[in-house]
């Protein structure tokens, strides 16, 4: 009878809150996090972008960041993708006869892959030692590789694939766009922003990009109108030109919360690369998960109170070892 | 080519050269820079030597319209072959308004009968816009209007050619003004030499167009017989199949993102690229990057000189586009070594790798399976003897 | 209880082909530790941007954690529980234990790329108690240190520190009760690791449920592992089998086994993944690799006379640890895209490490067992 009662005692504690625990995190979920209001971040146009890769020279310029080698002659900075070396890179989509620029099918366009500054980024809440953290102003995400232990985790969360680890060194760090804030104090913004020759990157408050890319948006293709370039609110560097056609999303809008780094496109995203992401952040469910079952550690110490409760009784009960010596003697 | 065909050659330069006055060599090397800018292969300037020394000389007959004579200015600057030595020489320029001495009725009477004697042989090169509008009074030239004289001429042509952006394709006189009343055409409705012909000729724009353009062209037809290769609008590919953006020699800048940005900013004095100054070479076909212009050598170019590319040649870019209106790049299709979406990465099974696996994995099964029979064995015999003894309870036989 | 003896050494000669071999192995880490740390990970693994965990962390770290849960398994039955019959199997389970979580911590430090700040994990100023990593890392930390706690009594008794021993006894039950809370918290953890991944995991493997799947079967591995554990060591030092003992845990294993089934498909089906489990592809058939490692030992000891026959007992163990293997490398690896056509296969050195660090647990178990009090004496 006592073991019937134990029995059930020690497995509905642990197993059954468990279950609640986990199948109730919806219900308790914490809220997927919003952009702050001054939040930084970048407008890519892919339609604007005329995959010169000046973007590309300029962000290795500005991190100090050595060539890296995809051809034989080691030559060129030729990076495939990005890593722990290349903060920013630009990938080509290539369709069948490649004929005209942002068509889908029989076309190519460009896309611009860096860190895209999540509302609620996964890197932020997967980090251990808080190596990732997120700026409460300019809700920059940066990294700080004396604090990180190198263990990857925040290269798995990311659903972009943005962190990336420098393998090839013993001393390996984390590498990824921290939008150039190393350069704010010298009055710099983003380096790829200020040297797009076409204003396909474009800096500024996201709150701002995201009004510029909702009026590009609302116009015709084909009209003309102003574009402009380098940083919203800096030095007028604009000009007119005619109106492409865009798929009417802008990705980083919604997706996990919405992402500071924004980005239009005449072509499906899926097919350049970004993930068709919901609106409810992993990082939320994850979080939820662990404070719901973790939460200032009431039910840990509930399930020891009763474990405790019945070990001290049942180790009681059981002879030891020695015990059973003196009663195989005595 | 034969060592016959190259005697023959030698002896004609001989003769050419004796009758220009200039030796021998600086004969052979200016067929040899024609020969170059036309982009024919290396030995080919033998062959171009023996048609300039052929003593046929065609005639060509070079009319002038809305133009401001610069194409005629811009090849008086040639310098190999300078154009009084060698072309007139070498071609018989029966009718040019600018160098010809004759003038009134003379000039027209001269031009009728070097068409007449020369039917269907001669060449007709067309300087300037002939404007279509109001039936085409806004040009005339002796009383005859431009747009039938031209019809006139190349009539009995061997081959037309349009010099300069006006014949081209209208060039400045074609610009629409900004006057919204009219914005709709320029007030003299002017064309390029095809729009009024109603079929395609060559066409070398440009404003003016580096001469050796329109030279190279001229000797190609008169040592080959035919004009060279020319893209859908007439122009020879040799000058205008490429981009201004694509033998720019300040690319490397546009493609890291070095600008200048206001003319005497640092950029502009270290020579950075003029993109977003305006320049047009993005969206321009010519070869002025690579020749330059006056023989002063290569480099010799507007942005070489420190001014966006104005996108002369072009019709709706030049005299169309405002100066500083960023162009569309138009050469927007990446090596084949741009990475592309999804890039395969990461190593597979190495065969050491596949093998150990395979023999770990092997080993553990073996071993796995060892033990399970050995246990089901002994298991069995197990059984067996508690089987045996129960069945028969009365034996004595004590258990080991 | 009659027939609970007392636990001995197990004696005889501690080297032979096995020792020798796993030997070899650990000695082979040597070179490869070298260049691991000198040249970087890159320079032994095939780690790439793709795939940032690899086998050392799936399998040494992971699976190795879930094998090592016989300890705490039993120790649930045996003290909270309080199924007395099975106390015989608590130190032979704590030792696979003690030395599966010992080498799983070392195998994360061998994997970490900045590990001389390995100690930050463990530091107020820099946890972040949002991660599901640091909850991981500070039970598993506190884990092994409760496990040498709790096997200690083999040691003492060994030297002959008698006082100690039962000194220490009289506050076991506080290392036992903790003994078992932890293990639920860091195994299901472990399964919480996939969830911030997000759409990158394989919906077969996506689930807010990864925690209670990842303790099911983390329980059921670890009576798994006992049944393993038992038969191999009673064959390798010929010796009876506790039939007694493991006919009765095969049953309570099923039971877990039973509830982690209903758990499994009864998410699939809710979260309307099941048809993915259909497609033709890698994923779908690794899924029912896996799902037939745990629903076959129904058919090997599912009736009382199939329970009583080693071979089965063995086998069912093999499959259940087999299964629960598949569901984490499934997860972690099979299941997970990050975009990119990455490819990943554990390079010869990663192998080699993985079996040296499993060698290090089977010499190390070999060793106590031949040489310490763990194993019932035989009769």
């Amino acid at each position: 009878m006592t073991n019937r009662r134990d029995f059930l005692k020690g497995f509905l504690a642990g197993g059954t809150a468990l279950a609640a625990g986990s199948a109730a995190a919806p219900a308790s979920a914490r809220e997927t996090r919003q952009r702050p209001p001054d939040a930084l971040g970048l407008l890519y146009d892919a339609t604007l972008c005329v995959g010169c890769k000046a973007c590309v020279a300029a962000c290795k310029q500005a991190n100090n960041n050595p060539a890296e080698f995809s051809t034989e002659d080691h030559l060129w900075d030729t990076p495939l993708d990005t890593s722990g070396y290349t903060f920013n890179v630009i990938k080509m989509y290539r369709s069948g006869t490649m004929e005209v620029k942002d068509q889908e099918e029989n076309g190519f366009a460009f896309m611009k892959v860096s860190c895209m500054h999540c509302g609620d980024p996964s890197c932020v809440s997967a980090c251990p030692v808080s190596a990732m953290t997120k700026d409460p102003e300019t809700g920059v995400v940066g990294y700080d590789p004396d604090r990180c232990i190198g263990c990857r985790y925040c290269v798995a969360a990311c659903p972009f694939g943005i962190p990336k680890y420098q393998y090839d060194s013993p001393t390996g760090k984390i590498g990824k766009c921290e939008l150039c804030r190393h350069r704010s104090k010298d009055g710099h913004y983003a380096a790829c922003a200020e040297v797009c020759p076409t204003g396909a990157t474009l800096f500024g408050k996201t709150s701002d990009l995201l009004a510029e890319a909702k009026r590009r948006l609302a116009l015709t293709a084909g009209a003309r109108t102003v574009y402009p370039r380098g940083r919203l609110g800096g030095p007028d560097q604009s000009y007119e030109a005619p109106v492409n056609k865009y798929l009417q999303h802008v990705y980083g809008e919604a997706e996990y919360g919405g992402t500071q780094v924004l980005k239009l496109s005449g072509v499906n995203f899926e097919k350049l690369g970004m993930p068709d992401l919901p609106p409810h952040a992993a990082a939320a469910l994850s979080e939820t998960i662990q404070h719901t079952l973790y939460g200032n550690l009431v039910m840990p110490f509930a399930v020891l109170g009763v474990m405790t409760w019945a070990a001290k009784r049942n180790v009681v009960d059981t002879p030891s070892a020695e015990d059973t010596k003196e009663s195989d003697h005595g | 080519m034969g060592s016959a065909f190259l005697r023959e050659a030698e002896s004609a330069a001989d003769v050419v050269s004796r009758r220009l006055g200039i030796s021998r060599r600086e004969f052979l090397q200016i067929c040899a820079a024609t020969a170059g800018t036309l982009g024919l292969p290396a030995g080919a300037e033998a062959a171009v030597a023996k048609a300039v020394a052929k003593a046929q000389r065609p005639s060509v007959i070079w009319l002038h319209f809305q133009e401001c004579t610069g194409c005629s200015e811009s090849l008086l600057r040639a310098e190999h072959p300078t154009l009084e030595r060698l072309i007139l020489d070498v071609i018989s320029l029966d009718y040019h308004e600018t160098l010809m001495a004759a003038a009134g009725h003379q000039a027209e009477a001269a031009r009728k009968s070097a068409m007449a004697a020369n039917k269907g042989k001669y060449i007709l090169v067309v300087e300037g816009a002939i404007p279509l509008k109001d039936n085409g009074i806004y040009c005339k030239v002796g009383g005859q209007k431009a747009v039938d004289m031209v019809k006139e001429c190349a009539a009995d042509a061997a081959a037309v050619i349009a010099i300069g952006s006006c014949a081209s394709w209208g060039g400045m006189p074609s610009t629409h003004p900004s006057i919204p009343a009219l914005a709709s055409s320029s007030p003299t409705g002017a064309s390029g030499v095809s729009e009024a012909l109603g079929k395609p000729v060559v066409t070398i724009p440009g404003c003016p167009p580096n001469p050796y353009n329109f030279l190279a062209t001229a000797v190609h037809f008169l040592t080959f017989g035919k004009l060279p290769e020319v893209d859908k609008l007439g122009r020879p590919l040799f000058a205008y199949g490429r981009l201004v953006h694509e033998n720019c020699e300040r690319r490397a800048h546009f493609d890291a993102g070095r600008f200048a940005m206001e003319f005497g900013d640092e950029g502009h004095r270290k020579g950075y690229c003029l993109y977003k100054l305006g320049c047009k070479g993005p969206e321009t076909y010519a070869n002025c990057p690579a020749v330059g212009f006056g023989d002063a050598g290569q480099g010799i170019w507007p942005v070489g000189c420190g001014h966006p590319c104005i996108g002369c040649t072009e019709q709706g870019v030049g005299f169309t586009k405002p100066i500083h209106q960023t162009a569309k790049v138009l050469n927007v299709s990446p090596p084949a070594q741009y990475p592309r979406i999804f890039e395969e990465q990461g190593k597979g099974a190495s065969f050491a790798a596949a093998a150990a696996l395979a023999a770990l994995a092997g080993a553990a099964a073996g071993a796995g399976a060892m033990l399970t029979r050995n246990l089901g064995v002994s298991h069995k015999a197990e059984e067996l003897e508690k089987a045996k003894s129960e069945s028969s309870p009365g034996d004595t036989t004590i258990q080991g | 209880m009659a027939e609970h003896a007392a636990p001995a050494p197990v004696g005889g000669n501690f080297i032979n082909a096995v020792t020798v071999s796993c030997l070899l192995l650990i000695a082979l880490c040597v070179p490869i530790s070298f260049f691991r740390y000198f040249y970087g990970l890159a320079a032994v693994t095939n780690l790439n941007d793709g795939y940032p965990w690899g086998i050392w962390v799936v399998v040494d770290v992971v699976i190795g954690s879930a094998f090592a849960c016989g300890g705490f398994s039993v120790a649930m039955l045996v003290y909270i529980f309080n199924k007395g019959q099975y106390h015989p199997l608590v130190r032979p389970a704590l030792l696979g234990s003690l030395f599966g979580y010992t080498l799983a911590g070392a195998g994360v430090l061998y994997d970490l790329g900045r590990w001389w700040n390995f100690w930050h994990i463990l530091w107020p100023g820099y946890m972040n108690f949002n991660s599901v990593m640091v909850e991981v890392a500070l039970c598993i930390s506190l884990y092994i240190v409760v496990m040498w706690v709790e096997f200690s009594p083999t040691f003492l008794e060994k030297f002959g520190m008698e006082e100690r021993r039962r000194k220490l006894n009289k506050v076991m039950f506080a290392f036992i009760a903790l003994g078992t809370v932890l293990p639920m918290m860091h195994q299901s953890s472990l399964g919480t690791l996939l969830v911030v991944m997000g759409i990158q995991i394989h919906p077969l493997w996506n689930t807010p449920l990864e925690p209670l799947l990842y303790l099911l079967t983390a329980i059921t591995m670890g009576y798994a592992v006992v049944l393993f554990e038992s038969c191999v060591a009673a064959s390798a030092y010929r010796r009876k089998i506790e039939l007694n003992l493991l006919t009765p845990l095969a049953k309570v294993m099923l039971g877990f086994l039973l509830a982690y089934l209903v758990v499994r498909i009864g998410d699939l089906v809710v979260r309307g993944a099941l048809p993915r489990a259909f497609a033709l592809s890698l994923e779908s058939f690794m899924f029912w690799l896996e799902t037939a490692c745990f629903v076959l030992p129904f058919f090997l000891i599912g009736s009382e006379v199939k329970r009583r026959n080693p071979a089965n007992l063995f086998l069912a163990g093999v499959t259940l640890m087999l299964g629960g293997a598949l569901l984490r490398i499934n997860g972690f690896l099979i299941g997970y895209e990050t975009g990119g056509s990455f490819n990943y296969f554990p390079s010869i050195w990663e192998i080699v490490g993985t079996a040296a660090m499993f060698s290090i647990e089977v010499l190390g178990y070999i060793y106590i067992t031949r040489r310490f009090p763990v194993l019932p004496r035989e009769a």
